[in-house]
């Protein structure tokens, strides 16, 4: 009973997701004209983050906004203009955030050199700690003639009682 | 036993970061629009449809600017409080009503013309601030989302400051609560009305 209501819903979400998927195909088609065009929507809008579902391009999401964005994009496509000034565009608008590869500055030194600095800090531990044991053993030398008798009193000395 | 101490004390930072990183609001985004010229815009008023409102209208004047849209949720958590606020402050709140139609979901777009869209759109706005009270001097009507692209609008509500030479000084993204109006949109107005 159980598994035959999980299946029939299964066969529902198929069918709205492969519904949802015509429709939007069929309206995004209708303004995709030029593949180059295309081409170039496609690219950028894959570099834009989507601000509803922030870890999601504006290529991928099915989002509102993201919807609006691509049209505002082709718009601007159609229009003529360069790749740079659509991305001011959008960075104008949203700020660096909807930039997958935001610009090196100020704000976002810690997002690009961190990664390096804690690598850094890896091999710096790493080194340290290599050293340390290369030195522990170097330091392993083989026992003296007294400190041999000294250890075999001690492990002796259970035997005897 | 030192070695050890140096673990814990690993953990405890990278758990007080991560607690950090919880703790914050990632729909707080900031924008960059504070402290620029509010974008123009030239939109039909909601009350009288043949004539348009644009932000140089308020020039000289500190006002709000309230993006909000009968299917949106959270708009209706911090209506009371724009209600209320309409009444004690003497400070011009103008609605931006976003993708009112468009923005609802509920609606087969390819289907429906600009004029339907449009007679739709006003119809659900005015019987929304009918049920609900109306806090604002006059709302506008963006009806494809085209002026809230330029506000940079990705979650109604949306709240915006802007002073007397038509600058944004601060926007509030989703609802406003008695703590933000209270504690950040209040002392603002205060000082930039002086």
């Amino acid at each position: 009973m159980k598994l035959r209501s999980l299946s029939l819903a299964f066969v529902f979400a198929t069918f709205l997701g492969s519904t949802a998927a015509i429709a939007s195909s069929t309206t995004e088609a209708a303004l995709a004209a030029d593949p180059v065009a295309e081409k170039r929507l496609q690219s950028l809008s894959e570099e834009l983050r989507c601000l509803v579902c922030q870890n999601q391009n504006i290529a991928d999401s099915n989002a509102e906004l993201a919807q609006d964005l691509r049209r505002e994009i082709r718009g601007m496509i159609q229009a003529g203009k360069t790749d740079k000034e659509i991305i001011d565009f959008m960075v104008t608008r949203y700020g660096d955030f909807v930039l997958y590869r935001p610009p090196v500055k100020g704000i976002t030194l810690l997002l690009w050199g961190g990664p390096i600095a804690l690598l850094l800090l890896g091999l710096f531990a790493l080194q340290r700690y290599l050293r340390q044991r290369a030195r522990r053993m170097a330091e392993d030398r083989p026992l003296s003639a007294a400190e041999t008798g000294r250890a075999d009193a001690l492990l002796n000395e259970g035997d005897t009682k | 036993m030192n070695r050890y101490y140096w673990i814990l004390g690993g953990f405890a930072a990278l758990v007080a970061l991560l607690a950090i990183g919880l703790g914050l609001n990632p729909r707080d985004v900031p924008s960059p629009l504070v402290g620029k010229p509010a974008p123009t815009f030239n939109l039909p008023i909601l009350a009288t449809p043949d004539k348009t409102f644009g932000p140089g209208d308020l020039q000289g004047k500190v006002w709000l600017l309230n993006v909000w849209a009968s299917w949106c949720v959270s708009c209706r958590a911090e209506h009371p409080i724009l209600v209320d606020f309409s009444k004690k402050v003497d400070v011009p709140l103008i609605g931006l009503n976003y993708k009112e139609v468009r923005g609802d979901g509920g609606f087969d777009m390819n289907k429906m013309s600009p004029e339907e869209e449009k007679k739709l759109a006003f119809q659900r706005a005015n019987t929304w601030l009918k049920q609900h009270g109306d806090p604002y001097k006059l709302t506008v009507m963006d009806l494809d989302g085209r002026v809230g692209i330029d506000y940079g609008v990705y979650g109604v509500p949306e709240t915006y400051v802007i002073d007397k030479a038509g600058v944004i000084r601060m926007k509030h993204t989703g609802p406003i609560n008695p703590d933000v109006l209270g504690n950040k949109i209040m002392p603002l107005l205060a000082e930039l009305n002086k």
